[in-house]
């Protein structure tokens, strides 16, 4: 007997986007850009509305019902982020700006305590580089060293390459779950057997995997998950660090302010418990009552289904795009979600988007913020189409017509 | 916005496909590299002045056709040019990608660079025509020392 898939209805999911009935230079908005944020259901507009409308108030302050209402808002998007993510505790939630912030906050809060005259912090040479830049600042500044563990012609993780990398002075490895440029899905699980065997801790950049891939930080065994709202149908402005709590605890403040203090003298402040100690100063309370509401959107649909419909359209985009004289498919990684990057021979990536973006289809053209990657490949730039679960089958067409068309013109 | 055929006139595609000038000046040129770090394009002017002439140029680069071909067709319309007229056709040239020419204004530059008034309509694209401009200032200001063009 075997297992029917359950199919995920698009129309409807479309339905709640309300972006996608809109227009692009007089034609209909194609949007294949969700790895670089993630259009807005209904739900999450709506309920940002209300929230500035009816229930805005600051937190952890007032006495007042307004103040105590929005205090629990904001509480409960940290315990429905906790479920989401499979947190052991709800004080492992940390709000941040996004991922970006949170992978700051480990560097300067953890690093700066933690790290000694030599000591290696290992990342991928896929890395995005707001996983490669914040460790080299905390590196500079203590001494440390970054080393990128090799990547192989696929665009997969040479695993080989990152054994040898680990050793008794590897104090951090940091890794990206789900490439933002080539879509390749890293064996994080496996990665952090082998960084914790070494002896090191393992913080796993969740940005593009939160939407795609079902979390479970307890069973992945990272020390660290940073990923952001708004890849993931949320505002912009609000991310989340989680971390076990044994680490966070013993970490020191990263920012000073409001809200993170047990008490303050002038002669010197003692801090308040998890997470308020690493959230200092007013958070973005809309973010967070946002993501909520775009967490129940995704939890909301058949997880099978969705990822049924995201294989699909990969498979579909790779052999429609794939198969395109001139077009080279950058990132073939046997695992691999949501991405499809690659170049046109003869048509620069910037070029494309120009001539994709004149029939309302919006691509990323360039370094898609891993240069190191782009090096790693020898190019500058490469074209990325990114599929959400509002993506149809109809989009990869218009993009094969316009990659068509930019040929015609270009090359 | 203009069709993109407006913006990829005939004239860019072949010196997108063919660029002129395109290779580098050996000796006592004068060098600076442009780099836009928002696209990872670049691109490199060698230039030599004798006397108050601009006596050679010719570049190297990696970018766009909008680039590649503003390139080409920037040391086509400065090689053999007095130095001032150079400078004063840079600022030309930045004001007519940036849409602040009157029609008379365009009309008066070289032909040649008219095909770039287009860009104008496309705020996203004019730093890549823009940039080999930036880089051929840099290497008339800077001597023989290299110098770096950080666009933003």
């Amino acid at each position: 007997m075997t297992a029917t898939v359950p199919v995920l209805d698009v129309g409807l999911v479309r339905a709640q986007f309300p972006i996608l009935s809109t227009t692009a230079h007089g034609r209909p908005l194609v949007y294949l850009d969700s790895a670089a944020t993630t259009q807005k259901p209904q739900s999450v507009v709506d309920r940002l509305t209300r929230y500035y409308e009816r229930e805005n108030a600051n937190i952890h302050r007032g006495v007042y019902a307004l103040s105590a209402d929005a205090t629990a808002m904001y509480d409960a998007s940290r315990a429905r982020i906790a479920r989401f993510i499979n947190a052991g505790s709800e004080r492992e939630v940390i709000f941040t700006r996004g991922t970006t912030e949170s992978v700051n906050l480990v560097a300067q809060a953890w690093g700066h305590a933690t790290l000694r005259t030599g000591d290696e912090i290992v990342v991928t040479a896929m890395e995005h580089h707001s996983n490669i830049v914040p460790w080299q600042l905390v590196a500079a500044q203590r001494g440390a060293v970054v080393r990128a563990a090799p990547v192989n012609d696929a665009g997969e993780l040479d695993l080989e390459g990152f054994r040898t990398l680990l050793g008794k002075r590897t104090r951090m490895v940091a890794v990206v779950h789900l490439s933002n440029a080539l879509g390749t899905i890293n064996p994080v699980k496996q990665v952090a057997e082998l960084a914790h065997a070494a002896g090191a801790l393992v913080l796993v950049d969740g940005a593009q995997s939160a939407a795609h891939l079902p979390i479970d930080v307890q069973d992945i065994g990272c020390d660290f998950f940073a990923f952001s709202g708004h890849k993931l149908f949320g505002p912009t402005g609000i991310g989340v660090l989680w971390g076990r709590e044994s680490l966070l605890d013993r970490m020191p403040p990263w920012q000073g302010g409001g809200d993170m203090i047990g008490t303050v003298a002038v002669e010197g402040s003692t801090w308040a418990p998890l997470p308020a100690k690493f959230e200092a100063g007013t958070p973005h309370i809309a973010g967070a009552v946002g993501l909520h509401t775009a967490i129940d959107f995704l939890a909301g649909l058949d997880q099978g289904a969705v990822a049924a419909h995201e294989h699909d359209l990969l498979a579909y985009a790779n052999e429609r795009i794939g198969s395109i004289a001139g077009v080279r498919l950058i990132g073939t990684a046997r695992e691999k979600a949501s991405v499809l990057s690659f170049t046109v021979e003869g048509v620069h990536p910037h070029d494309l988007g120009t001539v994709l973006d004149a029939d309302g289809i919006c691509i990323r053209a360039g370094h898609h913020c891993a240069q190191p990657l782009m090096r790693r490949f020898g190019l500058v730039a490469t074209a990325r189409a990114s599929f959400s679960v509002y993506n149809t089958r109809d989009d990869v067409d218009a993009l094969a017509a316009g990659v068509a068309k930019a040929k015609r013109l270009l090359a | 916005m203009s069709s993109v055929s407006e913006l990829y006139q005939s004239v860019i595609l072949d010196h997108n496909r063919t660029p002129r000038n395109y290779g580098r000046l050996e000796g006592d040129a004068r060098r600076a590299r442009g780099y836009n770090p928002l696209c990872g394009d670049e691109c490199t002017v060698w230039l030599k002045v004798e006397g108050d002439t601009l006596a050679d140029v010719r570049f190297e680069g990696q970018g766009c056709a909008i680039s590649k071909a503003s390139a080409s067709l920037m040391t086509m319309a400065v090689k053999g040019k007095p130095v001032a007229e150079v400078e004063a056709l840079t600022e030309r040239f930045h004001s007519l990608v940036t849409g602040r020419l009157t029609e008379a204004e365009q009309q008066a530059l070289p032909a040649r660079l008219q095909v770039f008034s287009n860009v104008a309509q496309f705020p996203v694209r004019v730093k890549c025509a823009s940039m080999p401009w930036h880089t051929l200032k840099a290497a008339l200001a800077g001597g023989d020392a290299p110098e770096l063009v950080e666009l933003k």
